[in-house]
Formats: C-alpha cells, sequence, structure tokens
C-alpha cells in the first residue's frame, strides 16, 4: 500500500506531465478552428470590451465598432472616406435655413427581427431619443444625442442643453422630415453618427420598459443592452451573443440585408486589453486582425507577412495650456516661446508611424476647412528664448502632466512624447515639473477641470466638419483652456450658424487663422493609426474614421 | 470538531464588519467620490450633485454606512461603474474562472511541489536535492506575471502549441451549467469544450504554480528534514519498524501539518494573485476583471472584490483547521 504511495506521486507527475504534452499537441491542432475551421468565422481583437448593444447609450469607439456592423444610420461614410454618403437615406436635403431635413429613404428595408423599415420607423426611434426621462438624460447615457440635438422634450437639469430638435415627421412611407429649432453645425454629420443609427421599432417598444437607473453606486444600464436577442438594427450582421466572461461579442450574417451582403457568416470581436497580447494573438494564429498597433509593431508584423494597412490621418494631437493654472500663460509670447520651443518635426519622426505630419492648427489636412494660412510657429529655440525674456519670464517654471498606462490613435507613447518635448522645453529655459497621472479618471478629470498648466490630449474626428475639431474646444469658456477671446468664440459662432457648406467651410478656415494667430495651445501632429489583420484575410477599406465594414473582409 | 466550525463561522462576523468600516471610510475619503467616476469627464456641477441626491450621497455618513451595510448582507455589492451592471453578477459571471484557473495552480503545485520536497528532503545532498532546492529559489524569484509573459512567448506564439489568450476558443460555449468550464464539459457529455478548456487553462495555471510550487517544495523539504531528526522517528526506526511505515505513518504525516496551512494561505492569495497571470492571458476572470477595475477606479468592485477576498481568507483558514484536527488528534483536544 505504502509503496503505492510513493510510486502514485511519481505516476501522477508523470500523467501531468504526458497531459501538457498531449494537451499541447491538441491544440496545435484545433489551433485552426480556433479561427474558424472551414474559415467561415472572422476573429477581430479590440483593446476594450463594449459598453452597450444599443449605440444610443455609448460614446465610446470600442462599442461602435461592434454595433456599426448591426445598426445603420440615416447616413454613413463613404467605404474608406470621410464624405458623408447615403445610408438608410438615398438622398437628403435640408431648407435654406438648415432647419427642415428630408430624408429620402430606402425601400425593402427590414430589421433583424423582421419588422419593416419606413418613415415611421425613423420618426418612431427619434422621438423615442427625444423623451428620453430620468438618468438617460445624463450626459454619461446619452452624450451623443446631447452634442448633436441638445437636450429632450422636458429637460429635468437646468444645465442639460436646451433641445434643437423640434419634430420628426412621416410624410409619406418613405420620406422622413426631420426639424430642429436652429441651424447647427453638427447637422447633417450628426445624422450619421452611429449614436443615432436606426432600432426596429419593436425592439425599442420593449427598450422602453426598462430604465437606466441611478442606483447603488452607479448607473445600471437596462438588460437589454447587455444581453443579445433585443436589439435589432438593419445592418449586413446581427447581434447573436455577448459572452462578457469569455470577453467577446458573436454576429451572424443576417440574410436578408438590403445591400451587398457579408462575405463572411460569423464575426466574433474578442477583447484583449494589451497592445502585445493584441499582437501575439495575430502572432500565434489566435485572431484573424486587430486594432489600435504600436507604431514600434509595425515593422515586425510586415517583417512576419502581416498586412498593416494605416488609416487616412483624421486625428490631432496637441499640447494644451491651461491659462487658468498658471498666469504667465496668458502672455502671448509666453505661449509662443513654447510653441517656438517644441520641435514638433522630430516627435513625427521618432514617436509616429510613418505618415503623421507635424500639425499647424487643431484639424487635420483632411478636414473641410484646414487653412493654409494660419500663422506657424517653427522650431527656434532661440526665438523661444527671446520671447520669455521680452515678456519677462526667462525663469518660467510649468507644470506638465502626461497620462500614464494609456495608447490613443493620436499619442501611441505618451510618456517618450512627454520626455521629448521637456527636454525641448528645457533647452529654451523653461523648467518643467512632470505631473505623470493615470489616464481614467485621474488625469481625464484634471486636465477637463483645467488643473493642468501644461497638457497632452487629442482627438479623432466623429464626421468631416470643422465643427467637430475645433468647436469642441474653442466654441466658448472651457476650464481646459481657461481663455475667454471674444474673437475666437465670435469666428465658431459664426460658422456653426452659416448653412452654406461652402460657406462654412471659408469661415472654419477663418476661425482657424483667428485661433492660430491668438494660440490657446499648440498642435503638434496628426497621425495615422494602423490595424493589422493576418495574410490571408483581405481586409475592408480601412476608415480615416475608424469605422471599418466588416461585411467587406474575405479569406483569400 | 462543530462547535470549532461554529466559533470560526460567528469569527466571520467581527472581521468582516470591521473591515466593512475601513472600507466604507475609504470611499468616503476618496476625491471625486462615486459621481464622478460615474459621470467622468463630461460631468457638470450640477449634474454631481444630481447623482449625488440620487445616490443619497448627501445624506449623514452614519446613514449611509448603515445602507451599505444592509445592502451588503442582501448580497447587493452595488453597480460597476465600467459596466453598468450588478457587481454581484459581474462577479458570479467571472469567478468561475478564477477559481477554476487557481484549483488548476494549486493542484499542480501540490502534487509537484510535495513529492518533490519529500523526495528532496530524503536524499538531501543528492542531484534531486540541489536541484529542488535551486529551482524553487528560482521560481520565488521570478515575477509571476514575467514568467506568464515567458511561457506565452515561447509556447503560444512561437511554438503555437498553447491557445495565446481566453478561457475558450471562439464559438465554444462550455459554461452552462455551474459557469467551470472543464466540469461543465464534462457534465453536458461535450468533452471537446472541457479540453478546449483545458488547453487555455495549462499555461496561466503553471504561471500562477510557479510561487506556491516553490513555496511548497522548500516548506515540505525544512519540515521533512526536521521531523526526520526528532526521537520518535529515530526510536520506531531502531525498534525496527518498516522503513515504509516510518516515513508514511510518522514522516510525512507530521511533516505535512504546516505544509497544510501553507497550501491554504497560497490558495486564498492565488485568487487576488490571478490578477496579473490574468491580465497577461485575458483569461476573462475575475482578475483581469479587477486590474481595469483599479484602472477605471471602478470602487463598488474593488470593495466587493475586497469583502470576497476577506470572506475566502477566513473560510480557507476554517477548513485548514479542520484539515489539521483531522490529521493531528491533538488539536482536537486542546
Amino acid at each position: 500500500m505504502r509503496i503505492i504511495k510513493s510510486r502514485a506521486a511519481g505516476a501522477i507527475v508523470t500523467a501531468l506531465a504526458v497531459t501538457l504534452i498531449a494537451t499541447g499537441c491538441s491544440s496545435e491542432r484545433d489551433g485552426e478552428g480556433d479561427s474558424g475551421g472551414a474559415k467561415d468565422t472572422f476573429v477581430f481583437g479590440g483593446p476594450g470590451d463594449p459598453g452597450s448593444l444599443d449605440p444610443a447609450l455609448a460614446s465610446d469607439g470600442e462599442t461602435f465598432r461592434v454595433t456599426r456592423q448591426a445598426f445603420e444610420a440615416l447616413l454613413e461614410h463613404e467605404s474608406g472616406g470621410s464624405e458623408l454618403a447615403p445610408g438608410l437615406a438615398e438622398k437628403w436635403s435640408s431648407d435654406p435655413a438648415g432647419k427642415v431635413w428630408t430624408f429620402n429613404l430606402r425601400k425593402d428595408v427590414t430589421f433583424h427581427d423582421g419588422e419593416k423599415f419606413n418613415a415611421a420607423a425613423v420618426c418612431a426611434n427619434y422621438d423615442y431619443w427625444f423623451n428620453w426621462t430620468g438618468t438617460y438624460q445624463s450626459s454619461a447615457v446619452s452624450y451623443y444625442w446631447q452634442t448633436v440635438m441638445g437636450g429632450f422634450a422636458k429637460n429635468e437639469d437646468p444645465e442639460t442643453p436646451k433641445a434643437n430638435y423640434k419634430s420628426c415627421t412621416a410624410k409619406d412611407e418613405n420620406t422622413a422630415v426631420i426639424e430642429v429649432n436652429e441651424p447647427s453645425a453638427n447637422l447633417p454629420g450628426g445624422f450619421s453618427l452611429q449614436a443615432l443609427a436606426i432600432h426596429s421599432p419593436k425592439a425599442l417598444k420593449e427598450y422602453a420598459k426598462q430604465e437606466a437607473t441611478a442606483k447603488g453606486d452607479a448607473i445600471t444600464y437596462p438588460k437589454y443592452s447587455q444581453v443579445a436577442g433585443t436589439v435589432a438594427g438593419t445592418g449586413p450582421y446581427k447581434i447573436s451573443e455577448w459572452n462578457k466572461g469569455n470577453k467577446e461579442v458573436s454576429l451572424e450574417r443576417f440574410d436578408d440585408y438590403w445591400g451587398t451582403k457579408a462575405k463572411i457568416k460569423n464575426l466574433v470581436f474578442r477583447t484583449i486589453d494589451t497592445e502585445d497580447g493584441r499582437r501575439q494573438a495575430l502572432q500565434a494564429g489566435d485572431i484573424d486582425g486587430y486594432d489600435l498597433v504600436a507604431p514600434a509593431d509595425v515593422k515586425t508584423l510586415e517583417n512576419g507577412k502581416f498586412q498593416v494597412p494605416t488609416r487616412d490621418v483624421f486625428n490631432i494631437f496637441y499640447v494644451g495650456m491651461s491659462q487658468g493654472k498658471n498666469a504667465a500663460l496668458k502672455k502671448p509670447e509666453v505661449r509662443q516661446a513654447i510653441a517656438h520651443a517644441i520641435d514638433r518635426e522630430n516627435l513625427v519622426k521618432t514617436q509616429l508611424p510613418e505618415g503623421g505630419v507635424a500639425a499647424t492648427q487643431f484639424m487635420p489636412d483632411t478636414v473641410a476647412g484646414y487653412s493654409d494660412a494660419v500663422k506657424t510657429y517653427p522650431f527656434d529655440t532661440a526665438k523661444a528664448k527671446s520671447l520669455l525674456k521680452d515678456a519677462g519670464e526667462s525663469a518660467l517654471k510649468v507644470d506638465f502632466c502626461y497620462p500614464t498606462e494609456v495608447t490613443r490613435p493620436y499619442m501611441p507613447a505618451p510618456q517618450d512624447m512627454f520626455e521629448l518635448m521637456k527636454a525641448d522645453l528645457e533647452k529654451a529655459g523653461i523648467t518643467v515639473t512632470p505631473k505623470p497621472m493615470k489616464w481614467a479618471p485621474d488625469y481625464l478629470d484634471a486636465t477637463e477641470a483645467g488643473g493642468c498648466a501644461l497638457h497632452m490630449l487629442g482627438w479623432t474626428g466623429d464626421f468631416n466638419d470643422g465643427y467637430n475639431f475645433i468647436g469642441t474646444w474653442f466654441a466658448e469658456f472651457d476650464k481646459q483652456w481657461g481663455f475667454k477671446d471674444k474673437a475666437v468664440f465670435d469666428a465658431l459662432k459664426t460658422a456653426s450658424a452659416e448653412t452654406d457648406p461652402a460657406k462654412r467651410t471659408d469661415l472654419y478656415k477663418k476661425a482657424n487663422e483667428t485661433i492660430m494667430a491668438y494660440l490657446p495651445g499648440v498642435p503638434i501632429s496628426s497621425s495615422p493609426p494602423a490595424i493589422a489583420f493576418a495574410a490571408d484575410v483581405n481586409p475592408p477599406k480601412v476608415s480615416p474614421l475608424t469605422q471599418e465594414n466588416f461585411a467587406e473582409v474575405s479569406f483569400k | 470538531m462543530l462547535r470549532l466550525v461554529a466559533r470560526r463561522l460567528l469569527q466571520l462576523i467581527p472581521t468582516l464588519l470591521g473591515l466593512s468600516v475601513l472600507l466604507f471610510l475609504w470611499l468616503n475619503r476618496l476625491p471625486g467620490g462615486p459621481a464622478s467616476a460615474i459621470l467622468g469627464e463630461r460631468a457638470t456641477d450640477a449634474e454631481v450633485a444630481r447623482i449625488n441626491r440620487a445616490l443619497g450621497l448627501d445624506e449623514p455618513v452614519w446613514v449611509q454606512y448603515w445602507r451599505f451595510i444592509k445592502r451588503i448582507f442582501e448580497l447587493d455589492l452595488g453597480t460597476s461603474t465600467q459596466t453598468g451592471q450588478p457587481v454581484w453578477e459581474e462577479f458570479t459571471l467571472r469567478f468561475p474562472a478564477t477559481v477554476e484557473l487557481s484549483v488548476a495552480a494549486i493542484l499542480i503545485a501540490v502534487v509537484i511541489g510535495v513529492p518533490v520536497g519529500y523526495f528532496a528532503a530524503r536524499r538531501r545532498g543528492s542531484w534531486l536535492d540541489v536541484t529542488a532546492v535551486s529551482g524553487s529559489l528560482l521560481g520565488i524569484c521570478i515575477p509571476v506575471f514575467f514568467l506568464a509573459l515567458l511561457l506565452k512567448g515561447l509556447f503560444a506564439v512561437n511554438l503555437g502549441l498553447f491557445p495565446s489568450y481566453g478561457r475558450l476558443s471562439t464559438g465554444i460555449d462550455a459554461t452552462k451549467i455551474t459557469g467551470f468550464a472543464v466540469l461543465d464539459g464534462v457534465l453536458t457529455g461535450e468533452f471537446d469544450a472541457s479540453w478546449d478548456a483545458i488547453t487555455h487553462l495549462v499555461l496561466p495555471a503553471v504561471a500562477l504554480a510557479s510561487i506556491p510550487l516553490a513555496v511548497i517544495v522548500r516548506m515540505t523539504r525544512a519540515s521533512v528534514l526536521e521531523v526526520l531528526g526528532e526521537d520518535y522517528v529515530r526510536t520506531a526506526e531502531s525498534k525496527g519498524l518498516d522503513k515504509r511505515v516510518v516515513r508514511g505513518r510518522h514522516v510525512l504525516r507530521n511533516a505535512l501539518l504546516p505544509v497544510i496551512t501553507a497550501i491554504g494561505l497560497l490558495t486564498g492569495s492565488l485568487l487576488s494573485g490571478a490578477v496579473l497571470t490574468e491580465s497577461v492571458f485575458t483569461f476573462g476572470g475575475i482578475g483581469s476583471f479587477i486590474r481595469t477595475s483599479i484602472d477605471a477606479r471602478d470602487y463598488p468592485v474593488l470593495v466587493g472584490f475586497i469583502l470576497f477576498i476577506a470572506l475566502v481568507y477566513v473560510l480557507i483558514n476554517l477548513l485548514v483547521d479542520v484539515a489539521y484536527s483531522l490529521i493531528d488528534p491533538r488539536v482536537r483536544v486542546h
């Protein structure tokens, strides 16, 4: 008996070793199956979980990446570009005042739950959002509705913006008319937002029964938005399962789709939250593609025969200056000195992926309204020093906040970028105190509240309109910048109220010139974010707005 | 025995109550408070005030504490600010993965560690002993996340022997009954799913097992060596008792007592130690959820997790005491 005991220990060790080897071999065989076996499943790795299956409740790219495959808005963007294109509306127009928007809708469009798409369905959606109450009115829940349409039928909080949405009328089966109170620079671009994508009216009735609640310590999202089954759009894929434990959302091809059907039957989005993890999963053959490729990994992947297409530039990275935090920043010479002190070209060359460019203004050159006539502040340490001397700030000291443990499409390596800029500023005689912070909520809160004299942030556009960039920051007083300059605010107000797109573009150009003459911060760069695919994939057209349509994907 | 169990269970109450006071005070001292965590960067002052009213955060501290305690007793741990879903649901969704991983790791550690430690002591100075001692030193020195990255790079990425991430392959859902993928595959007769879950478990479990394995080898070895030098062992041997009886009944049984305590504590620490390993392998358990919760300052999740870990530690201690008294009758007498 005792002999058996000691032998048993040995046997167990041996069995374990054999199991390890056996499982390994089996795993290798199963590896083929991971990517779909007969290749009818495409697995894409994203950096974060989606927050909701209802895009109307979301404001983050990871949610939209998933829902975009299942929900369509009235307007879309051209595949691979940033120009507005027909979506569920074949044609659209507005009255000269920019207040009445008419949409000629597609015929023979069906929702995933069998409901018919028509003008009444469009109005049911807009009216549903407009009549939201309670927790739905929090900007944490309805951010994009508030951005595009202002407030609600009955605002419950005096801080909620005034409603700009007036009404939606189903003029006939295939014509929907949406009226707003005032013209807005966010229209028609806003009609293309995924957050305003159209849901099945039958599903909407189900949604309406479920309230988002503020209970316990947080907002609880309604159940329907967390479990596949209720949500129904008109897109080429329908959401079939959200396995939160396994961090994966599965979608199935929708065979009654009105347009070109998806080439691959199953689409799976899996969350792998580290850059290394995503790259390794692709290299190991566990996934077929992933997003947010680290610039340092691009060459490695290309050498390994992976495809790494880069999107067109549609973002801006900047150094913000908070005038409320450091009085010296109120002096134009000091702001100009900081702009001259930073070597943008070097940052672009050493830190950004190929295709990155130094910025001259707060929008990339792909956005309508970009001006070639803005005042520029080329790298010139001597000039920076002399400007500081003129301002009586030769011994300038500034805090410089930067985020840790995060990478953004416009900012692939924040700490390295910070170190380079710090060295540049110190060469010009500025004493920099580094303030590293955790991205969320510390860094975002601090920068939003104007708590950092200098800080670095950026933005990827939602749609191709200048206001979506410069209007976000400079249309009114914002603690982040802490300045009140009538010329800057007025320039944007005038541009926003202009309904003629050509005239508005000209006004944006002038606004850019006004902003860069005032110089509230330093625009640094725009860069093309990369996305990676396995060698056997025909990738979708990559989108500058990161709005890839995965129905275009196929295997070679 | 029953009295022992009852006494230990009663001790749970003041422990958890004390911890809850500390946690509650900690939560109340945090900058911004839950409202800013919920609303994030876009919050206006009025909105923060509205959320504070809605959540009752404008009431006296003792009222809030009472509500906090009441909720805990109702198993309502609040809502995750990251996912907008009840913390309890998020935990039940993810705990099976972590428990499965921890059990696999502790099994590897015990099954390999105890025999290796025992034979290293028995053959002191031999190659096995030298290998065991230096290997365990290495096991303790190498940070778990580094070993995890190393294992992943070699066995998943370069050799392609194991999956590089996740708990199950795409399209496989084995967690239908208990939530434990390996077990559910067996219960539903879907052995492929069990097998798939095991292949996903191997690398993270080996990485996670490294420290407990090293500790168990060293403790078993030291304990066996100590017992081997005891008078009663010499007496037993000099009486001419069968050596195997001496080793099994006297040496191993007595030497295992401190090792069992260590195994208990190691199991508890594994649950919290899974944070890094799960992150490296995107394992989808509570560990990687806690890491993202720390990043997002998801306090309800963190509080729930700390309370849960405390509960696990107390329960494991109880189990260790029970095991002790089963092995060593003297404990029962006292």
